[in-house]
């Protein structure tokens, strides 16, 4: 006897179909409500920066008259925060997720790590930017100072990249340690030789988009005194900097209305940047996966 | 005459758990030098986790407690100074699936021998062509040394683990169900290279397959629940099992 009533099946199918298309369009809906911000965003600070986008302004200082403003101290400054954030982030945030996902016994002790290191990752950057304040400019006494920016930003991205190695790390295969351990490899030699290679192009593209966050962070460096208005570049780690975000916050803040187009064509050179970034993350993923 | 041949392993007592779950009970078991030991047994009775357990590779799992004893040559493996490194480079292991690194079939066979430590290139030259035609793969691959080991098929895959394995030139090598991800070609190769292989090395085999036991092996062994029911020369165990659960094994009344 059958269970199914086939007249009941034929039915709903109509229904079925109905919903599914709904369902379709819905989904359509809501990407496009995104898009279309996007676009907006992207014409408006088009339309206002393009005009003020040119040799002049890549290559001036800022200044009080709009014309004469310029972003070069602010490119190069967030190149040297770069400079200092990307080694001890990339550093200190790979050595920490090799202890965590290989050396480290699971225990509650991990599993406090683990829970703190996500939450963490979700602490507003303006909360870094006091930690940056208090330990860096107080406590060690860095004064306003590349190192004590780019270690704040640092401080700011490194759950981020702990947590993206770890992710990748553990999508490493386990037949793969467990043919190198039964070679009688170290778990050093494991890592470095079986481990690393095959989790390293996962390490950097969390890697890059960590830090392509950090170069866009303005709240954090207003703390630890990135300058608003700078007329000389730093020419090393322990100078005074500003930096592309903190410039345009600045002239946005600025009296006369046409600092406005000089923000937006600001806006322009960091998102260039930040594609910039981006593109090489992805360019260094396709080269490494090839090798495997 | 078996028994005039010297012991590699030598099992005493050997307990195991998985956190709770007691996956091995009292094993005593000696495996002799030169011998193709197999170990046979339903799903489940603990045979993986046995082979595992002589390098130590069980320990990868963070939970596994242990008691009793294993010597191997002689000396207890469980020793707080025995270092499981020095263990692994003598008794090599061969898994259930094939699993070459993601590189070329060069750079998986002096895997071993760089990580302890040889650099020569024409030492290496040679562990490659010595390691790849006691796997029976030379012929096949000597052109393309240096392709990625992924694009061999899976039996060349796993003879490529089992060159690698032969490079390090080890004295016991264990096999975890070597076969059962081949086809019957591939396993046939397979097991005529453990025939080969036996001259120089003891082997372990766990395999699901009683016709591959009484094949290749000169000693087999029956697990169940994680018990030792039966340990005898290969013939003796198929022909006349002293032990009624192996019978029923063996004649496939269950499992």
């Amino acid at each position: 006897m059958a269970l199914i009533n086939k007249d009941t099946v034929s039915n709903k199918m109509s229904g079925r179909i109905l919903k599914n298309k709904i369902a379709k369009v819905i989904f359509f809906i809501a990407t496009i409500i995104g898009l279309l911000f996007l676009g907006a965003l992207a014409y408006r600070i088009l339309t206002q920066g393009l005009g003020s986008l040119d040799m002049d302004f890549l290559t001036g200082f800022t200044s009080q008259s709009p014309d004469r403003a310029g972003i070069k101290a602010g490119v190069i400054g967030s190149l040297w925060l770069m400079s200092v954030t990307a080694p001890v982030t990339l550093i200190i945030g790979v050595a920490t997720a090799i202890y965590l996902e290989e050396y480290a016994k699971r225990g509650r002790f991990t599993r406090f790590i683990q829970i703190n290191l996500q939450n963490l990752a979700g602490v507003p950057s303006i909360v870094f930017g006091l930690l940056g304040l208090t330990i860096f400019v107080y406590i060690f006494k860095t004064g306003e100072i590349v190192l004590a920016g780019g270690l704040t930003l640092g401080l700011l991205v490194l759950p981020v990249i702990v947590v993206a190695a770890q992710e990748s790390i553990r999508s490493v295969p386990n037949e793969l340690r467990e043919a190198s351990y039964g070679m009688g490899a170290t778990k050093w030699q494991t890592v470095r030789r079986i481990v690393l290679p095959a989790a390293i192009p996962g390490i950097l593209t969390g890697g890059i988009l960590a830090l392509s966050r950090a170069i866009g962070e303005t709240a954090p460096l207003l703390l630890v005194g990135a300058a608003t208005a700078i007329f000389t570049l730093p020419s090393g780690i322990f100078d005074p900097y500003t930096a592309m975000p903190i410039q345009i916050y600045s002239w946005t803040k600025a009296p006369q209305p046409e600092f406005e187009y000089v923000a937006s064509a600001g806006i322009i050179v960091l998102l260039v940047i930040l594609l910039l970034l981006n593109s090489i993350a992805v360019f260094i993923r396709n080269k490494f996966s090839k090798r495997l | 005459m078996a028994d005039t041949k010297s012991s590699v392993f030598n099992v005493k007592d050997l307990n195991l758990w998985y956190g709770d779950n007691q996956a091995l009970y009292d094993i005593n078991m000696d495996i002799k030098e030169n011998d193709v030991t197999a170990i046979i047994g339903p799903s489940g009775c603990g045979k993986s986790t046995y082979v595992k357990t002589l390098n130590r590779m069980v320990e990868t799992v963070p939970v596994v407690k242990t008691s009793g004893e294993i010597e191997y040559r002689g000396k207890n493996i469980f020793d707080k100074n025995y270092l499981v490194e020095d263990l692994r480079t003598k008794v090599g292991m061969v898994f259930q699936k094939p699993n070459p690194f993601p590189k070329s079939i060069y750079e998986n066979i002096v895997y071993g021998p760089k990580i302890h430590g040889i650099k020569d290139k024409k030492t290496l030259d040679q562990i490659v062509e010595k390691s790849l035609k006691g796997a029976a793969l030379w012929d096949e691959v000597k052109d393309r040394l240096h392709e990625n080991a992924y694009g061999l098929s899976g039996g060349q895959q796993q003879r490529v683990c089992i060159a690698r394995c032969l490079a390090i030139e080890p004295d016991v090598i264990l096999m975890d169900e070597p076969t059962s991800a081949l086809d019957p070609i591939s396993t046939l190769k397979v097991e005529e290279l453990i025939q080969e292989l036996k001259k120089d090395y003891s082997i372990v085999i766990v395999t699901h397959n009683m016709q591959q036991a009484a094949r290749i092996s000169d000693k087999t062994a029956f697990f169940l629940s994680g018990e030792l029911v039966e340990y005898t020369d290969t013939n003796t165990l198929f022909s006349t099992p002293s032990d009624k659960r192996t019978e029923d094994y063996i004649t496939g009344r269950f499992g």
